[in-house]
C-alpha cells in the first residue's frame, strides 16, 4: 500500500540545513493501524505530511498503491489526495462559516460530485459519526469532540484508502479523545489504513504497529499481535 | 469542480464578511457610476450641439469664392490666378434646378449704423428674402426683406433685437429711417432674438437687400451663397450641380469651394465625441483605483484565510481550483459593484436631465457596457496576483498556522 524507500527531507533554515527525515524506509500494508510517536521535532509530522502528499521529499521514492507519486505534478497530487487520502488534524480545521454538513460535503464539492448524491452521502456520513441532528450547526456551536467527528466524517466522505491523523486527540479532553479514537479504530476495522501521529503513549499503544521516531529516523518499529 | 459550486463557495466567503465586501462594492460602484454619469453628460452635450446644428438645416450648401488648393508656386503667381467674383447672377443661376429649394446670396460688411443721435458699428448682411427660411430665423416685429429682383437696390432693412434696443430704446423702430454708412434705410422688421448662429450674433445684425449692400460696400462680389438642397438625399447631386453651373459661368474655371453643413456638423460631432471619451477615460481612473482596492483587500484575505486555503489543498483542491475560487470572488464583487454603479449612474443622469432639461438624458449603451466590462476586467486583473499567491501557498505551512 505505502512504500517509502530512502526518503530524505531537508529544510533549509537560514544557512543551516535541518534533516527532518533521514533515510526513512517503511512499508505499510493495506488496513494496517500504525501509530507514529516521538518527541517534538523528531520528524513525525513531516513524515505524515509527506505521506499525505502535502510535502515533497528532498530525496527517495514514495510509492502509493505501487505507483510512484514522488514526481507527480500539482494537479495529479491534488487528485490523489482527493481520492485516496483523508486528513484529520489536531485543530479540526473546519471552515467556520459552513455548517457541519457543508464541511463534510466540501471534498465532494471539490471532486465535482453530483449534488443529489452528495446529500445522501453527507447524511450517511454524519449518521455514522452520530451527528445527524447536528448537521446544520456551525462549528462554533459544536463541542471539540463533535468538531473532530465532523472532521473525520469529512476525511472519509470520499472513501479514501488511507486516513492520516495528526494528533487527533491533542486538543480534546480525555472523554472526547476516547470517543474519537474509538471512531477512528472502527473505521480501521472496516478496512481503512490508519496512521496516527501522537504524543500520547496511551493512544499510541493501542495501535497494532508502533513506530518511534527520533531525529528524523525510525528508532523502533514494533508490531504487537 | 462544478461552476455553480465555485460561485456558491465564493459567494459564501463574501457574504461571511459583509464589511469587507461592502467596501469593495462601494469602490467599484463609485467608479462605474462616475463613468456612466460623465459619459452621459458628454454624450448629452454632444447630442445637444448636434441637435442645435441640425435645426439650422442639415441640407445646406455653402458656396465660397476661391479654391482651397495651393496654386501658383513659382513665377506663375505673377500671372495672376485671382478667382472670379461670385455674382448675384451666379446665385440666381443656381435656382434653375429641382435639386435646390432656396438660394440666398450673402454680402457681409461692417458699417456705422445710426438713428437720431445714437450710432454704433454693426455687421451688415446683404441678402434676399430667402435668407429667413434658409437660416430658420423668426421675426419679432414687422416682416423680412420682401421678395423682389435681387439686382434691385431698395432702401429697406431688418434689424436684430439688440440693435433695436440700443438705437431705439423704448420707441418703435418700425418705419423709422436708419442711417447705414452714407445711406438711409427704412426699418421694416425686427428679428427675434435667437442667440448665436455660427459666428454671427443674430441680435446685432442689420440685414439689407443684397444689391443695396453691394452699393454700400462698393463690392461686386458675394461673400457666400447659401444653397438649401431639396432634401438630404439630393445634397450630392445639388453640390455637383452648383459646381458645374458656376464652372460653366466662369469660363470653365472651377474657382469656388462648396462646403456642407454636414461637414461642419461632423467636425463638431467628432470633437465632442473625443471629449466624451476623454472624460470617460478620466472616470476610468477611479475604476483602476477600485481595482487596486480589490487587490489590497484580496491580499489581506489570502493572509487571513491561509488556514482555509491549506485545508482546501489538503482536501484535494489543486492550484487551479484555488485560483478559480479567488477570481470568482473578485468577479462577483466587481460585477455586482458595477451593476450598483450603473444603477447609481443612471439615477444620477436622470437627475441631471431633470435639472438641465436642455441636455438629452441617459448614458449611451456603449458607456454602460464599457463600464461593466472594464469593472469586471479590473476585478480579474487585480485579483490575479492575490489568487496566484493563494494557489501557491504551501499547505503544510498554511495548516500549521493557528
Amino acid at each position: 500500500m505505502i512504500e517509502l524507500s530512502a526518503i530524505h527531507r531537508i529544510f533549509v533554515v537560514g544557512d543551516q540545513e535541518v534533516h527532518a527525515l533521514n533515510d526513512i524506509n517503511l512499508k505499510i500494508g493495506e488496513g494496517e493501524y500504525v501509530s507514529i510517536m516521538g518527541p517534538s521535532g523528531s520528524g513525525k509530522s513531516t513524515l505524515l505530511n509527506l505521506l499525505g502528499l502535502l510535502d515533497r521529499p528532498t530525496g527517495g521514492t514514495y510509492r502509493l498503491d505501487s505507483r510512484d507519486v514522488t514526481s507527480l505534478d500539482d494537479q495529479e497530487q491534488a487528485h490523489t489526495r482527493l481520492e485516496k487520502i483523508g486528513f484529520v488534524f489536531q485543530f479540526f480545521h473546519l471552515v467556520p462559516r459552513l455548517s457541519a454538513a457543508q464541511n463534510v460535503e466540501l471534498p465532494m464539492v471539490l471532486a465535482g460530485v453530483e449534488p443529489g448524491l452528495r446529500r445522501t452521502r453527507v447524511d450517511e456520513a454524519l449518521a455514522a459519526v452520530g451527528l445527524k441532528e447536528r448537521a446544520h450547526h456551525k462549528p462554533e456551536q459544536l463541542s471539540g469532540g463533535q468538531r473532530q467527528r465532523v472532521a473525520i466524517a469529512r476525511a472519509t466522505i470520499m472513501r479514501p484508502r488511507v486516513l492520516l491523523a495528526d494528533e487527533p486527540t491533542g486538543n480534546l479532553d480525555r472523554h472526547s479523545g476516547q470517543e474519537v479514537v474509538a471512531l477512528l479504530e472502527s473505521l480501521n476495522a472496516a478496512g481503512i489504513t490508519l496512521l496516527v501521529v501522537t504524543h500520547d503513549p496511551e493512544i499510541g499503544r493501542r495501535a497494532r504497529r508502533q513506530i518511534h521516531m527520533v531525529d528524523g529516523m525510525v528508532e523502533e518499529d514494533n508490531s504487537s499481535p | 469542480m462544478r461552476a455553480n459550486d465555485v460561485v456558491r463557495l465564493a459567494w459564501g466567503t463574501l457574504s461571511s464578511q459583509p464589511g469587507r465586501a461592502g467596501l469593495m462594492l462601494a469602490a467599484m460602484a463609485i467608479g462605474v457610476a462616475a463613468v456612466v454619469i460623465l459619459t452621459a453628460l458628454g454624450e448629452g452635450a454632444r447630442r445637444y450641439v448636434v441637435g442645435e446644428f441640425s435645426s439650422l438645416g442639415t441640407h445646406l450648401l455653402i458656396v465660397l469664392p476661391g479654391r482651397t488648393e495651393t496654386t501658383g508656386a513659382g513665377p506663375s503667381a505673377f500671372v495672376g490666378q485671382t478667382p472670379r467674383d461670385l455674382t448675384i447672377d451666379d446665385a440666381m443661376a443656381l435656382q434653375r434646378t429641382r435639386l435646390v429649394r432656396r438660394v440666398a446670396p450673402l454680402v457681409v460688411g461692417s458699417a456705422p449704423v445710426g438713428w437720431g443721435g445714437r450710432e454704433r458699428e454693426s455687421v451688415i448682411l446683404g441678402s434676399t428674402a430667402e435668407l429667413l427660411e434658409v437660416r430658420h430665423w423668426d421675426m419679432a416685429q414687422g416682416r423680412f426683406l420682401p421678395p423682389s429682383d435681387p439686382q434691385l437696390a431698395s432702401s429697406v432693412c431688418v434689424i436684430g433685437a439688440k440693435i433695436r434696443r440700443e438705437l431705439f430704446g423704448s420707441q418703435s423702430a418700425l418705419g423709422q429711417w436708419l442711417r447705414i454708412g452714407e445711406r438711409r434705410f427704412r426699418v421694416i422688421g425686427v428679428l427675434a432674438s435667437e442667440g448665436r448662429s455660427i459666428g454671427m450674433d443674430v441680435e446685432e445684425l442689420v440685414i439689407v437687400p443684397v444689391a443695396s449692400a453691394q452699393m454700400l460696400f462698393n463690392a461686386p462680389s458675394l461673400f457666400r451663397i447659401l444653397v438649401e438642397a431639396r432634401s438630404r438625399e439630393s445634397m450630392d447631386a445639388a453640390r455637383t450641380f452648383v459646381i458645374d453651373t458656376i464652372t460653366a459661368r466662369h469660363q470653365g474655371e472651377e474657382d469656388i469651394t462648396v462646403i456642407t453643413q454636414d461637414a461642419v456638423l461632423a467636425t463638431f460631432d467628432r470633437i465632442l465625441r473625443a471629449l466624451t471619451l476623454t472624460v470617460a477615460g478620466i472616470a476610468g481612473i477611479s475604476l483602476a483605483v477600485a481595482g487596486i482596492l480589490i487587490m489590497n483587500v484580496m491580499l489581506v484575505a489570502v493572509t487571513q484565510r491561509t488556514a482555509e486555503i491549506g485545508l482546501l489543498k489538503a482536501l484535494g483542491a489543486n492550484m487551479s481550483v484555488i485560483t478559480r475560487l479567488f477570481l470568482t470572488e473578485a468577479t462577483l464583487l466587481a460585477s455586482l459593484g458595477a451593476l450598483i454603479g450603473v444603477g447609481i449612474g443612471e439615477g444620477g443622469s436622470y437627475l441631471i436631465s431633470h435639472l438641465y432639461p436642455a441636455l438629452p438624458p441617459g448614458a449611451p449603451l456603449w458607456a454602460i457596457a464599457a463600464g461593466l466590462g472594464v469593472a469586471v476586467a479590473t476585478g480579474l486583473v487585480f485579483a490575479a496576483l492575490p489568487a496566484r499567491r493563494a494557489a501557491r501557498l504551501d499547505p503544510v505551512q498554511a495548516l500549521a498556522r493557528r
